[in-house]
């Protein structure tokens, strides 16, 4: 019963239309091909400060995999995430060190053009955190800003992305309600759809079930599944059930004796949960530390 | 203990005393004002210097100098309350040079407003006693307060909203005038109507810079004499101004009343809504 | 900072801005030493104090009646208000039922924003009529003291009613606990712990007594002369100021602004240790 996000192409996009690579059922298993690795990081050590949060961490974000950031609380995991879409720029002393590449570019060049950059990797908070306007101008504010005029499209977009989240049918008669009154299981989605709306390739997710009721966060796990192929997700998560049912590869992380965090180990899902190679790891997934 | 209902009774007998006193001196002008409060006493000119007659061309004065005031220090205000608060960084040169002058501004008495004002406007400028030139010097006044009760409005507002925004790759611009801005205009207008509350009730800074002239102003280069300093004139320099004083003074505590109570209903109104649809 | 062009473009803008609102107060220095400028290059400050007497029309800067006058003024409103005050606070917040509390906490946030003219206005119709017929004139130190009082209390109730507020509730709580009564609450663990947020607001009322001008200028009286007693009618420096500038001219004039400066001064030192006091207390 997989299934994939139906998308139209778009005339604003350019990138996202042709990839159809399917990455197998919906139950974490080996891909039935070896993807390519989308973003690669090498040595990324990050500081507030003095204070060190992460050290040297290397691994690679496969692409239209999940792949799942499991550890403890404060171990760095979302200081890694908020790397990959320069969010740490918006951080006062924030200092980062080491390289990033997302497909080509050097994620950590200066020059970079930020704003572009987050419409290719977009970001989903724990915490829903919807504007407080509108259900449709959630949606419609950000391609305005990023350049799209015309209402035909516009709407267009609002409704396919809304049906991909599955709230259209939910929402479609009250888009000119205020988005906070929606449930929160409910907003989530919004937030979601409204990243989906800018055509991202990766998605970045900080513990998105973490503040939902059970129900919503069934419903949001759910659609974080049919994102798979489509795009690349990289979720952090405490519910280790979670990620072993929804992730294609995982990266264990854990704080060394001077505070900061580090990974331990990183691979295909299965092996870290069923066949893990470091002893912590082995124990974490057992539940008898962390 | 005796010692425990000794100080309730001190502490009681306090509330007492000095509730007593402000009510008193309400009551004094309520009682003393409300005779001659009227519609013509509102829009008349003053007569016999203002022994008898109305207010009227006060008022406008007063309504010009204030607006001119707002007018000045608003955006001002905005502008630096924005840098400070969107723009800086929390070590950064700029927002402690500003934040300090700012302090010290604020800490400046009426009076050497009065002087500096008159020096700067009236003379170096030539503006000359004018409407203008009180407003000015008034608008110095109140841009302390006036940013940082802006700047706290927008710091109020919900850091992941700037966070969210940026993620979608949303420039600061746009989150600000989308978001930040009508997020914390409640209490940006609190803060405007904190300054006009401030700046009606200046005398002293308006004494040497819009003057005394108390005929109908023509322009705003005209002279103009404000409610406060009309209080002023009336109960120092005129024998026999008392009444139309209490009156005088009724009419700026009424005025007073009005724009606090304008500033806390709005402030409660906009916090009760939880949901703002733009 | 990663910012766009439009965003950079209206951080400009901006920057622009807020360096024209900081440059106000330098302005005002600079025009203060402008124009006092006549007066600082050829009279050495120490003449303020050892003139004769103040008769700018014959060159005589005394300025030391009206500084005294100030002092005391500002001195018995501080003495007077600060009690007054903190009891104000104290019954706001531990005393008064929270109806009475809020009508009580109100009425003080109304009488903080009466102007002060309307201040002088009640104190020089009413109250100096009843201090005159205890001692002629009327106006009077005392009276002005007391208008002053009056003036300054909203300030002291408010922040100490604000400092007050920020006392951690667990303190209270585990005071109540070990049986402390309600005096003995608020004198033992209440009124240390809001301790520097009450001083802060006493100085900062002391600053605004300081640079009074209207009230004080409408009841003291404005005869130059030492105090001798409090029913003497005196003349503060701010009154002093508001009551020549209309006519003054040349070296007088630039006295005027002198003290100006001087009062400036003074607050400034006033309201400075007011905001390193607050501060102190966010890091203690």
């Amino acid at each position: 019963m997989s299934h994939f996000i139906n998308n139209k192409s778009e005339q604003v996009d350019k990138s996202n239309t042709d990839d159809a690579y399917t990455l197998g059922p919906l139950q974490s298993g080996p891909p039935c091909c070896v993807p390519e690795p989308l973003i690669r990081v090498d040595n990324l050590s990050l500081h507030y400060g003095l204070k060190p949060a992460l050290e040297g961490v290397s691994l690679d974000i496969y692409k239209g995999c999940i792949t799942a950031l499991i550890g403890p609380s404060g171990c760095g995991k979302t200081s890694f995430l908020s790397v990959l879409n320069r969010l740490t720029d918006m951080i006062p002393d924030c200092r980062v060190s080491g390289n990033v590449h997302f497909d080509t570019m050097d994620l950590r060049h200066p020059a970079l053009d930020v704003q572009r950059l987050r419409r290719d990797i977009g970001m989903i908070f724990q915490k829903p955190v919807p504007f407080p306007l509108t259900i449709r101008r959630n949606i419609e504010l950000p391609l305005r800003e990023h350049g799209m005029s015309k209402q035909a499209e516009l709407n267009d977009v609002v409704q396919q992305v809304l049906q991909d989240v599955g709230l259209w049918e939910e929402v479609k008669d009250r888009l000119e309600s205020p988005a906070l009154a929606l449930s929160g299981g409910q907003q989530q989605r919004l937030c979601i759809a409204r990243a989906l709306a800018l055509k991202p390739k990766v998605l970045l997710m900080d513990e998105p079930c973490s503040a939902l009721d059970p129900i919503s966060s069934g419903v949001v796990e759910d659609l974080i599944q049919r994102l798979r192929g489509k795009y690349t997700v990289v979720i952090v998560t405490h519910n280790l059930a979670q990620a072993r049912r929804i992730a294609n590869y995982a990266g264990f992380f854990w704080i060394k004796d001077q505070r900061a965090g580090c990974l331990i180990e990183f691979g295909q899902c299965k092996q870290i949960f069923e066949a893990p190679a470091h002893e912590l790891t082995a124990a974490y997934v057992n539940g008898s530390r962390g | 203990m005796v010692k425990n209902a000794l100080t309730t009774g001190v502490i009681w007998l306090t509330a007492a005393l000095v509730s007593g006193v402000f009510v008193w001196l309400l009551a004094d002008i309520i009682i003393h004002g409300l005779p001659k409060l009227s519609w013509s006493f509102l829009v008349e000119p003053p007569q016999n210097a203002g022994r008898s007659g109305g207010i009227g061309p006060i008022i406008v004065s007063t309504v010009l100098i204030l607006g001119v005031a707002m007018v000045t220090s608003a955006p001002l205000s905005l502008a630096t309350a924005v840098l400070l608060s969107e723009f800086t960084r929390h070590d950064s040169v700029y927002g402690r040079l500003v934040r300090r002058s700012l302090d010290v501004l604020a800490g400046v008495p009426s009076i050497v407003f009065g002087l500096f004002g008159n020096a700067f406007f009236c003379i170096y400028l030539g503006l000359g006693f004018s409407i203008l030139s009180g407003g000015l010097t008034l608008a110095c006044m109140v841009l302390p307060l006036l940013i940082r009760t802006a700047e706290e409005g927008l710091q109020a507002a919900p850091n992941d909203y700037r966070l969210a925004s940026a993620a979608l790759g949303m420039s600061r611009s746009a989150t600000l005038v989308h978001l930040l801005l009508p997020t914390a205009t409640p209490a940006l207008v609190a803060g405007l109507m904190l300054g006009l509350g401030r700046a009606v009730a200046e005398t002293a800074a308006l004494i040497f810079t819009s003057g005394y002239v108390d005929r109908m102003p023509g322009s705003l280069f005209d002279s103009g004499r404000a409610l406060s300093v009309h209080i002023y004139d009336l109960s120092m320099n005129v024998a026999g101004g008392d009444s139309n004083a209490y009156s005088s003074a009724l009419v700026l505590i009424l005025l007073l009343l009005i724009i606090n109570s304008i500033a806390l209903s709005l402030a409660n109104q906009w916090l009760h809504r939880s949901v703002v649809t733009v | 900072m990663s910012l766009s062009r439009t965003d950079r473009q209206l951080a400009a803008l901006l920057l622009g801005c807020a360096l024209l609102a900081a440059t106000i107060v330098l302005l005002i220095l600079l025009f203060l030493v402008k124009e006092s400028w006549p007066m600082l290059q050829h009279v050495p400050l120490i003449r303020f104090v050892t003139d004769a007497s103040w008769h700018p029309v014959d060159g005589l800067y005394q300025l030391t009646p009206m500084l005294s006058a100030t002092l005391y003024s500002t001195l018995g409103a501080v003495l007077l208000a600060a009690p007054l005050g903190i009891a104000s606070a104290l019954f706001s917040r531990y005393y008064a039922p929270p109806f009475l509390a809020g009508c009580y906490r109100r009425l003080i946030e109304l009488l903080a924003g009466i102007p002060s003219v309307v201040y002088g206005f009640w104190g020089l119709i009413t109250l100096a009529p009843l201090i005159g017929r205890l001692h002629p004139p009327g106006v009077s130190l005392l009276t002005g003291i007391l208008v002053l009082t009056l003036m300054i209390l909203p300030t002291v109730a408010l922040t100490a009613d604000a400092a007050l507020a920020a006392v951690p509730v667990a303190y209270l709580r585990g005071a109540a606990a070990l049986g402390l009564s309600r005096w003995g609450l608020i004198s033992g663990v209440a009124l240390p712990a809001a301790r520097s947020g009450i001083i802060a607001g006493t100085l900062l009322a002391a600053g605004r007594a300081i640079g009074e001008t209207m009230a004080v200028l409408m009841v003291a009286g404005n005869v130059v002369q030492q105090p001798q007693s409090l029913f003497d009618p005196v003349r503060t420096l701010t009154a002093n100021i508001a009551l020549e500038m209309a006519y003054a001219t040349g070296e007088h004039r630039a006295a005027l602004f002198v003290s100006g400066l001087a009062l400036m001064v003074m607050v400034l030192v006033l309201v400075g240790t007011a905001e390193l006091l607050s501060r102190k207390r966010h890091y203690g």
